[in-house]
């Protein structure tokens, strides 16, 4: 089953066309792992999927409904799809469990004590009960993301966005991170994935797409790309990236 | 020949500087106020995309920002029910005179403190199912505070020294009063003295007070600074 239909999608900054006419279907349980030279325009594609950057071109459909450019809709699409950044963008004013409450609370208008409840879940979730009265400033890096992915979570999004959600990590806290979401994927969650963790990529994706010149240069299993990428420019940018060794 | 000061002249008259000190923080307060208020509309009127709604706005701010406090004052409780036929007592001209010019001041630091956040905290908001407006409620504005602490600290005070121009159109506040008593009691040295110290003792207090409440909101979560 279908939950994102994506096609033709364009997107321009001025004279620079940085998503050029994508096609792709996202299927429930689908977990796609986005790689592309750095400027090869990941995080535009996940941006225009939630509309954080507005497509000039093509349509996006969730659940088989095309969606419109109302602001009213898009801020519901937003709550359908979760997003998680490589800066976190965690709100340093609030508390970790203020942050996972935030958008039950604004947003869905949940009573505090459910809100509270919910958000304590989440945190259990990726392992960070013992942090809920912690602010941002006072997380190790890791944590931080962990909070974020939280946050995102307790939206009940139907489609994950990760973008680089590791890159911004010292080498040693990588781990818990991909650990996180490594359990995502086990429970099924749908997801995209931009990453240079290739090993990861490898062992939890269900396809690998690979991007160039705006466009989906290649894509196939992780197999497929990773081990036996046809295209030289797939071939070139996994030369690239041998010391990250499968 | 020495001068022979001699205050006590001016503290037989303290009821007097008492109710000047208490019409200065009127017109203060309640110019700090609603000051805050339209500077925050100001402020986001500016912000706007839409010309018509940014452009006005930009140009009261420059018409205040750039124009000299006293002819403001004179033109609201002069000029004004000239043109248009409305009479306004000194202390609400006053307080007309010195909101707008506060919000005017306030628009700028409330823009400065808003495009200071960074773009990240959009998207998390955002991302999350926020409108623009929950997030800048939310999100944007409680960060823009803290950081525009200090400017309003500066403000307030600059404000309270300002306010000494009503005096000049006949309301009753600390410079009104201490005129009067210095002329009362041919006293005018030990008048203005015990003036200027009401005003530092008042501004450092006030100063102290802010200060150490920028200090609570910087342990409770990140600091000001970044
Ligand atoms: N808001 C923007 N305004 C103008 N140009 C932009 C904007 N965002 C991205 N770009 C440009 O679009 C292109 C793709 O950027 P994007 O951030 O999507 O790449 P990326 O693949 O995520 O790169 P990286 O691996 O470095 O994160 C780049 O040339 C970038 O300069
Ligand atoms: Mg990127």
């Amino acid at each position: 089953m279908t939950i994102l239909g994506v096609s033709g999608l364009t997107k321009r900054f001025g004279a620079n066309t940085v998503i050029a006419g994508i096609d792709l279907d996202v299927k429930k349980g689908e977990r796609i792992a986005v790689l592309g030279a750095s400027g090869s325009g990941k995080s535009t594609l996940l941006r225009c999927l939630n509309f954080m950057e507005m497509p000039d071109a093509g349509t996006i459909a969730l659940d088989g409904k095309v969606i419109g450019r109302r602001e009213s809709e898009l801020t519901l699409v937003r709550q359908r799809i979760g997003m998680v950044f490589q800066q976190f963008n965690l709100f340093p004013h609030m508390t970790a469990l203020g942050n996972v409450m935030e958008g039950l609370r604004t947003v869905r208008r949940m009573s505090k004590p459910d809100a509270r409840a919910r958000a304590e879940r989440e945190l259990a979730r990726v392992g960070l009960a013992d942090k809920a009265a912690h602010y941002p400033a006072h997380l190790s890096g890791g944590q931080k993301q962990r909070v974020a992915i939280a946050r995102a979570l307790a939206m009940d999004p139907e489609l994950l966005l990760f973008d680089e959600p590791t890159s911004a990590l010292d080498p040693e806290l990588v781990g818990e991170v991909l650990g996180v979401i490594r359990a995502l994927a086990e429970e099924g969650r749908t997801m995209l994935l931009v990453t240079h963790e290739l090993g990861f990529a490898y062992h939890v994706a269900t396809r690998v797409i690979f991007l160039a010149d705006g466009t989906i240069h290649e894509q196939g299993t992780p197999d497929e790309v990773l081990k036996h990428p046809r295209r030289e420019r797939t071939q070139a940018f996994l030369a690239r990236h041998k010391e990250f060794s499968l | 020949m020495a001068y022979q000061w001699d205050f006590t002249p001016v503290f037989a008259n303290a009821d007097l500087l008492a109710q000047g000190l208490v019409n200065t923080l009127k017109v203060t307060g309640v110019s700090l106020a609603c000051g805050l208020v339209l500077g925050l509309g100001f402020a986001l009127m500016r912000l706007s995309r839409q010309r018509l709604v940014s452009w006005p706005a930009g140009f009261v701010i420059e018409v205040f920002r750039t124009t000299p406090p006293l002819v403001q004052l004179f033109w609201f409780f002069f000029a004004l029910p000239l043109i248009v036929g409305i009479e306004m007592t000194p202390l609400l001209a006053a307080v007309v005179t010195f909101s707008i010019q506060s919000a005017a001041f306030f628009a700028e630091v409330f823009r400065a403190g808003i495009v200071s956040v960074e773009r990240g905290q959009w998207d998390g908001a955002r991302a999350i199912g926020m409108t623009h407006g929950q997030a800048l409620r939310r999100i944007v504005l409680p960060q823009a505070v803290k950081r525009m602490i200090p400017a309003f600290m500066e403000r307030a005070i600059e404000l309270m020294k300002t306010t000494t121009l009503v005096a000049t159109i006949a309301y009753a506040d600390l410079l009104f009063a201490a005129n009067e008593i210095a002329q009362k009691t041919f006293r005018p040295l030990e008048t203005f003295t015990v003036v200027a110290l009401i005003y530092f003792v008042v501004i450092t207090a006030f100063s102290l007070a802010a200060r150490q409440l920028e200090r609570r909101l910087a342990v409770s979560g990140e600091s000001t600074v970044h």
